[in-house]
């Protein structure tokens, strides 16, 4: 299951955000959705996973228009959002019946799902902790694992990593990689941090609204001249 | 998606909210000081000024706590409704929010049932009130109790439809502040809850009609005659279908880019 995008233009009030952005997602591959703050990426999120509705373009998943068929997205897409979407006071396990009910499982298949992924995420012991005493890291993956309940193929990730340590970056950024290769996930990270995106990944640069590459790191740096991809961002958008 | 489905999640989102209701028992606890106050203190001093007849659903003179009772339920989830509400598109709940609406099934299903999870545990904390206001006399007839229920769930769902209604499209009023000054004290003074109407009429006879266009005086009635095992079917009626109006309005209005659900400052 994938997801394309075309000329997808977004506006608020008068600031455009997104402008005619198209792209479309391989099927069980790693996107790395490179920009720096403030390019539109949140945006893009926001209109994926219908917090915001489409202005103009048209997004498809699976070749039918997402528009027409909400439902089925939702339970294709699974989403890890910037801001913490975990109840604190709640402990682990409560947090992700919650999700796993809302998505129409019921409490035994919920906890047993549950518990298989907290397991592989290392995080069984702790399930019955309430969230607020897990540090930033264990928190994300818990919502990652979350978000993996209701067996999505598509898992979109907006800035998963924003205020954690490098050590942590660098385990989740590694742990999504594994779960993309192992479980043939889809998988769209966002990102405005050079060192989270690799040579061989799929790069799409958004840099102010627009779209300015998209393919392998190593095409994307061979057109442009450059040496790596840390070379091409700082090119194309200034930052880094 | 199946009825399965629809019960899974309905039953999901009662019991988060319960979940939360008893991590945060001391808030909600504080939260009744306010009708207490009320009841106790308010009530005490205005019943040597005011005197009530004999007015339907009571069959006898009443105490001045006995009148303020039902309107201080409807207080109770007025103000849980907007503050629930509030919070549902600006702060506390923006997270639960973001994973309520990542569900493939329908966003009215999922607002109406977040709706009626809040409103439930709001009419626990009525419950409790009631129990506490047994020590100042006020004691409707024990079936009452249970006749009540369905005013009350349906006051809240009503409530706070319109929370979720005013929140969604009118941005001045995303503080308590406003909610406060702009909705709930006209709501509430405005209505049968601390006079009766009849009073209002002698005062002015347009504050009277204000009030009676206000749904807040008809969930108080309602609550009023159910609980002392009365049936108002006028009260009822309007009641009910303010409550199917606002419940339409606040779900097919409902625009998550008008809120803080994304993460970024409302469209």
């Amino acid at each position: 299951m994938t997801i394309e995008a075309k000329n997808i233009s977004f506006r608020y009030g008068d600031k455009p955000v997104l402008k005619e952005v198209s792209f479309a997602l391989t099927s069980g591959r790693f996107h790395a959705l490179l920009g720096p703050n403030g390019a539109g990426k949140s945006t893009l999120f926001g209109l994926l996973t219908r917090l915001l509705a489409l202005q103009q373009g048209e997004l498809l998943l699976a070749g039918q228009s997402l528009k027409k068929q909400p439902s089925e997205a939702m339970r294709q897409i699974g989403v890890v959002f910037q801001q913490n979407a975990l109840d604190l006071d709640l402990t682990v396990r409560q947090n992700l019946l919650y999700h796993a009910a809302l998505h129409g499982l019921s409490r035994k298949e919920a906890r047993a799902r549950g518990d298989r992924e907290l397991a592989r995420f290392d995080l069984l012991e702790r399930a019955n902790e309430p969230v607020r005493k897990l540090n930033g890291g264990h928190r994300r993956r818990v919502e990652i694992a979350r978000a993996l309940l209701h067996e999505p193929s598509l898992l979109l990730l907006d800035e998963p990593t924003v205020g954690l340590d490098v050590a942590s970056r660098k385990a989740l950024n590694d742990h999504v990689r594994t779960l993309c290769d192992e479980a043939g996930l889809t998988v769209l990270w966002a990102t405005h941090l050079i060192e989270e995106v690799r040579q061989e990944d799929r790069v799409l640069i958004l840099h102010q609204g627009q779209l300015l590459a998209d393919g392998s790191g190593q095409a994307i740096c061979e057109a442009e001249g450059t040496r790596d991809l840390a070379e091409t961002f700082h090119t194309l958008t200034g930052a880094g | 998606m199946r009825a399965a489905h629809y019960w899974h999640c309905f039953v999901g989102i009662q019991t988060r909210e319960w979940l939360r209701f008893w991590q945060q028992r001391t808030r909600f606890a504080s939260a009744l000081v306010r009708p207490l106050l009320w009841l106790v203190v308010f009530a005490a001093g205005f019943r040597a000024v005011l005197g009530i007849s004999i007015i339907p659903p009571y069959q006898t003179y009443i105490t001045y706590e006995t009148y303020i009772a039902p309107g201080l339920c409807g207080m109770i989830i007025l103000f849980n409704s907007m503050q629930g509400a509030l919070s549902m598109v600006y702060d506390r709940e923006l997270g639960s929010m973001r994973v309520l609406l990542m569900s493939p099934l329908p966003r009215p299903f999922l607002l109406v049932t977040k709706l009626l999870a809040m409103g439930v545990v709001s009419v626990g904390q009525v419950y409790v009130f009631l129990l506490l206001a047994l020590l100042v006399d006020v004691e409707p007839p024990l079936w009452g109790y249970l006749a009540v229920l369905p005013a009350l769930i349906l006051a809240s769902l009503m409530l706070g439809a319109l929370g979720l209604l005013i929140a969604t499209w009118i941005k001045q009023l995303e503080n308590f502040a406003g909610v406060m000054n702009f909705v709930i004290f006209p709501m509430f003074f405005m209505s049968s809850a601390l006079y009766p109407l009849w009073r209002m009429n002698e005062a002015s006879p347009w504050l009277y009609w204000i009030c009676q266009f206000n749904p807040f005086t008809h969930a108080v009635e309602a609550i009023r005659f159910s609980l002392h095992l009365e049936w108002n079917p006028m009260a009822f009626g309007i009641t009910a279908g303010v409550t199917i109006v606002f419940a339409l309005l606040a779900t097919a209005g409902f625009r998550p880019q008008r809120t803080k659900i994304l993460g970024t400052k409302p469209a």
